[in-house]
């Protein structure tokens, strides 16, 4: 019976192909590490951050007279809305960790490289689109933070020469951030960068499952296969990958819990204190910090002494990303099989981003800029080193199977 | 690569634990998503019980309450009015006002109405059919009602008929009595809707 | 490891850029507040509605809210409505009409609903229990934690006024000076210093409580859901052992 109707419908809709292309027969490197479990974890947070949107949509009201009071009509009113806007609040950051961790594999591993820069394309594109999702989520509160945050990251757009100060304005669509703003940014936030960032992961998955997925040894399973035509290192990714990447999903939710139960406001960091003030106009509050996620750029931002050329720092901090896959011109991938000046390389730029993002959280000052400026410079020169040092550096043999 | 399970039966069991835990904490999961469609603490707060005063209401008005964002009548009866409760007994559906979820059960007489005030008719003004709010029509015998008409409410949404105890005719699409909210008079004057006998305890 | 300690650094990070350091630079008193405590709680709520919600309103916190909240009675929820009209689902509201607090203060007095969450409840206890004499204020009285304070201290009469220690730093045209200390009133209020301080540690819980009312339900579900989320994964764990039988490396 149920075979019948399982037939009937593959018949007409390619469900067990899809099933089996994506899933059952859908062959991966059987050697994947701690670092692996964040792909699959960014999917469900995404959905997560979605569905729970959705139901803050219900009880949110996208005005400047209603907007703070809806949110806390949520957290108080609402039955169960405080878990819903603390889910959602939290997730916000859990997904940020998640990407940043997800992007760092990445460079671990060498999987921006050929053939998988469309993936890494794709990769960059939803980080700079989920910034934007953030970013734009972040003014909905319409705290204090929200209101001067949002003042601060648009006034950005007014450094941009000539047409500057009119784009500011046209961002906003009044002379400061106002109600049309928040309405904008509600409808941006709520329906059009969701859809991007959707398309987005079904080009990054689409490109991935294209080309199979790189591995910590980066050997290329597709070299080697059996008679039947399948990679002798690979397993399907159904069962194995998914009770595997189901336990990890257990540990992460367990983590995410703990904090989203006990710590939900992050000691400020993922909801910040002053946003528990209404908008107001007219006073800014003492010290505005970006959320913790956009401290780095925000430290790289402030680190030049030059309005229009800190903008560009901070953009180029992002964009640079996009050519990786041609910065780093060595063919092995595995920083397993690369040179400790790779792996130094690796690591400052890693420490740089990390400092940078503690001085994003802190309050300016003179030695704070000249840690910001040398941060910096390690930040950039990261790309730098790593084009000398691909072309230059003696790497290990890779094996032509996994270890 | 793959092979078959060396110990089918302990696959086969975890794997099963495994499938009934994560579909509790899925079960478990959705309730806060489900509960939030409730009414929230500001429409419960908005709900609350009402107060009116019905002092100043002569005999054959009524007017109009707002509770829980419904229509609530308050209707005066006269003497005469109550009198034709009992003349139009056989054409009413229920007149004994046997279906219990329509009234209190202080309510269950032929006035749907507290014995201790039983000139005061209180209803909730949404029609049982499909839920419009029934005109007031206390006229005897108007033109577009017919002769037999003895006052009442009439739905002007399809044509649902109501006598002034707000029960229901028969012939007519809706399928039980007005509906009498909970009430009490916290004093001779004052009428609390939606307040009850704890009310005045 | 590089990798541990990489993880080991970002953590670190997170929670040192995570402490907040206190404002102004007398030091912040611990408040130590125990939601728990429902008794305290109370106690906190009937300072909060005889002394505060004179002038401050708490415009998102019900009452009825407050009742389930805190298990209580209906003769004790009654007591801390301001007039027999009050409903359970009224929020609260200040006494004093808008246009007058303008005229006496400046300012309309703010609601404090979350007050709470904006300043922490250190900087909440120290702040209510630091008022001192400052002749030249307006109001006759400065705060060790908000300088210059506009509000006068409504409780002095059961607190009596501290006095405050001052050192002198720096010299010339740059002597500033700088309260280091306070000490006992010189004429002494209705209550003792600790009795005060316990209540006003009381209505610091009661104003915590009052900003994030939910914390209570958090406290309440948090162990059922980890409980949960851990046999979850140490089930997966099992399922996930099982399975990775069939890979021969």
């Amino acid at each position: 019976m149920m075979n019948n109707l399982g037939k009937w419908v593959d018949d007409r809709l390619p469900v067990s192909r899809f099933w089996n292309a994506h899933l059952a027969k859908y062959y991966v490197p059987q050697n994947f590490n701690f670092w692996y479990y964040f792909g699959s974890l960014l999917l469900v947070v995404f959905v997560l951050q979605i569905v729970t949107g959705i139901w803050l949509t219900m009880s949110y009201k996208p005005s400047a007279e209603d907007a703070f009071a809806s949110v806390e009509y949520i957290m108080r009113d609402v039955e169960w809305g405080w878990l819903l806007r603390y889910m959602h609040s939290t997730g916000a950051s859990f997904f940020f960790i998640a990407v940043y961790l997800h992007i760092f594999r990445g460079m671990m591993y060498g999987s921006y490289k050929k053939p998988r820069e469309l993936i890494w394309i794709f990769g960059v594109l939803i980080l700079l689109v989920l910034m934007a999702e953030a970013f734009m989520g972040y003014l909905l509160p319409w705290g204090q933070m929200s209101f001067w945050g949002a003042q601060v990251i648009i006034s950005l757009f007014s450094s941009v020469p000539v047409i500057g100060p009119d784009l500011a304005q046209w961002i906003r669509g009044d002379f400061v951030v106002s109600d049309a703003t928040l309405n904008r940014f509600f409808a941006l936030h709520v329906i059009a960068l969701p859809l991007v960032l959707l398309f987005l992961i079904g080009g990054h998955i689409m490109a991935l499952h294209e080309v199979g997925s790189n591995n910590p040894d980066g050997v290329d399973i597709k070299e080697n296969k059996d008679a039947t035509g399948k990679p002798v290192d690979g397993i399907p990714f159904h069962p194995y990958y998914t009770v595997k990447d189901l336990f990890g999903l257990g540990v992460f939710m367990f983590i995410f819990a703990a904090v989203l139960f006990y710590w939900p406001d992050g000691g400020g960091l993922f909801l910040e204190h002053p946003n528990f003030i209404p908008a107001d106009p007219l006073k800014t509050p003492e010290h505005i910090a970006p959320v913790w996620y956009f401290a780095p750029h925000y430290a790289i931002l402030r680190a030049v002494p030059d309005k229009f050329f800190g903008v560009v720092a901070m953009v180029t901090a992002i964009l640079i990303l996009f050519v990786m896959p041609w910065i780093d011109r060595n063919r092995t991938r595995s920083i397993r099989y690369r040179s400790t000046a790779f792996k130094v390389n690796l690591f400052a730029f890693v420490a740089a981003f990390v400092g940078l993002g503690y001085l994003g959280t802190q309050p300016p000052g003179p030695i704070a800029t000249l840690a910001a400026q040398l941060l910096s410079t390690v930040y950039f020169g990261f790309f730098v080193a790593l084009f000398v040092i691909s072309r230059l550096e003696r790497t290990k043999p890779v094996p032509e199977r996994l270890q | 690569m793959a092979d078959s399970p060396s110990n089918p039966a302990r696959r086969r069991f975890l794997t099963g634990a495994a499938t009934a835990v994560g579909a509790v904490g899925v079960g478990f999961a959705a309730v806060p998503f489900l509960s939030s469609f409730q009414p929230s603490a500001k429409a419960q707060a908005a709900g609350a019980p009402v107060d009116v005063n019905i002092g100043k209401l002569a005999p054959g008005q009524m007017t109009t309450v707002a509770w829980r964002g419904k229509p609530v009548y308050l209707v005066h009866r006269t003497e005469r009015m109550l009198e034709t409760l009992t003349e139009v007994t056989d054409k009413l559906r229920d007149p004994d006002s046997s279906v219990s979820s329509q009234q209190p059960a202080f309510a269950t007489n032929l006035y749907r109405a507290r014995p201790s005030h039983e000139r005061f008719l209180v209803i909730v003004g949404l029609c049982t059919h499909l839920g419009c709010a029934p005109t007031y029509r206390p006229e005897v015998a108007p033109d577009d009602l017919g002769d037999e008409w003895k006052g009442g409410f009439f739905c002007p949404c399809h044509g649902s008929k109501f006598d002034l105890s707000g029960r229901v005719y028969k012939g007519v699409p809706a399928p039980t009595n007005l509906e009498v909210p909970q009430y009490v008079y916290v004093s001779e004057q004052i009428l609390r809707v939606g307040g009850t006998e704890e009310d005045v305890a | 490891m590089t990798r541990l300690t990489f993880l080991i650094v970002v953590l670190g990070m997170l929670v040192a850029s995570g402490a907040k350091a206190a404002s102004g630079s007398y030091p912040l008193k611990e408040a130590n507040v125990d939601l728990g405590d429902e008794a305290s709680l109370y106690r906190g709520a009937q300072t909060f509605m005889d002394s505060c919600s004179t002038c401050h309103s708490a415009s998102m916190m019900r009452f009825g809210r407050i009742g389930k909240d805190l298990g209580l009675s209906d003769e004790q929820l009654a007591e801390l409505m301001p007039t027999e009209t009050t409903k359970p689902g009224d929020t609260i509201e200040s006494h004093m009409p808008a246009g007058y607090a303008k005229n006496t203060f400046g300012i309309v007095p703010p609601d404090l609903t979350l007050v709470a969450r904006v300043q922490g409840a250190d900087w909440l206890y120290t702040y209510l229990t630091t008022f001192y004499a400052d002749p030249d204020a307006p109001w006759g009285v400065n705060n060790a934690a908000f300088p210059g304070v506009g509000m006068p201290h409504v409780l002095a009469a059961e607190q009596g006024l501290l006095q405050p220690v001052y050192e002198t730093h720096g010299e010339g045209e740059n002597t500033r000076q700088e309260l280091v200390d306070l000490k006992a009133p010189e004429r002494p209020g209705t209550m003792s210093q600790e009795a005060f301080e316990r209540k006003m540690h009381d209505l610091t819980a009661f104003m915590v409580y009052m900003a994030e009312p939910a914390a209570l339900l958090r406290m309440h579900y948090g162990p059922y859901v980890l409980v949960f989320l851990f046999i979850f994964s140490v089930l997966m764990y099992l399922v996930k052992k099982e399975y990775w039988r069939d890979i021969k490396h």
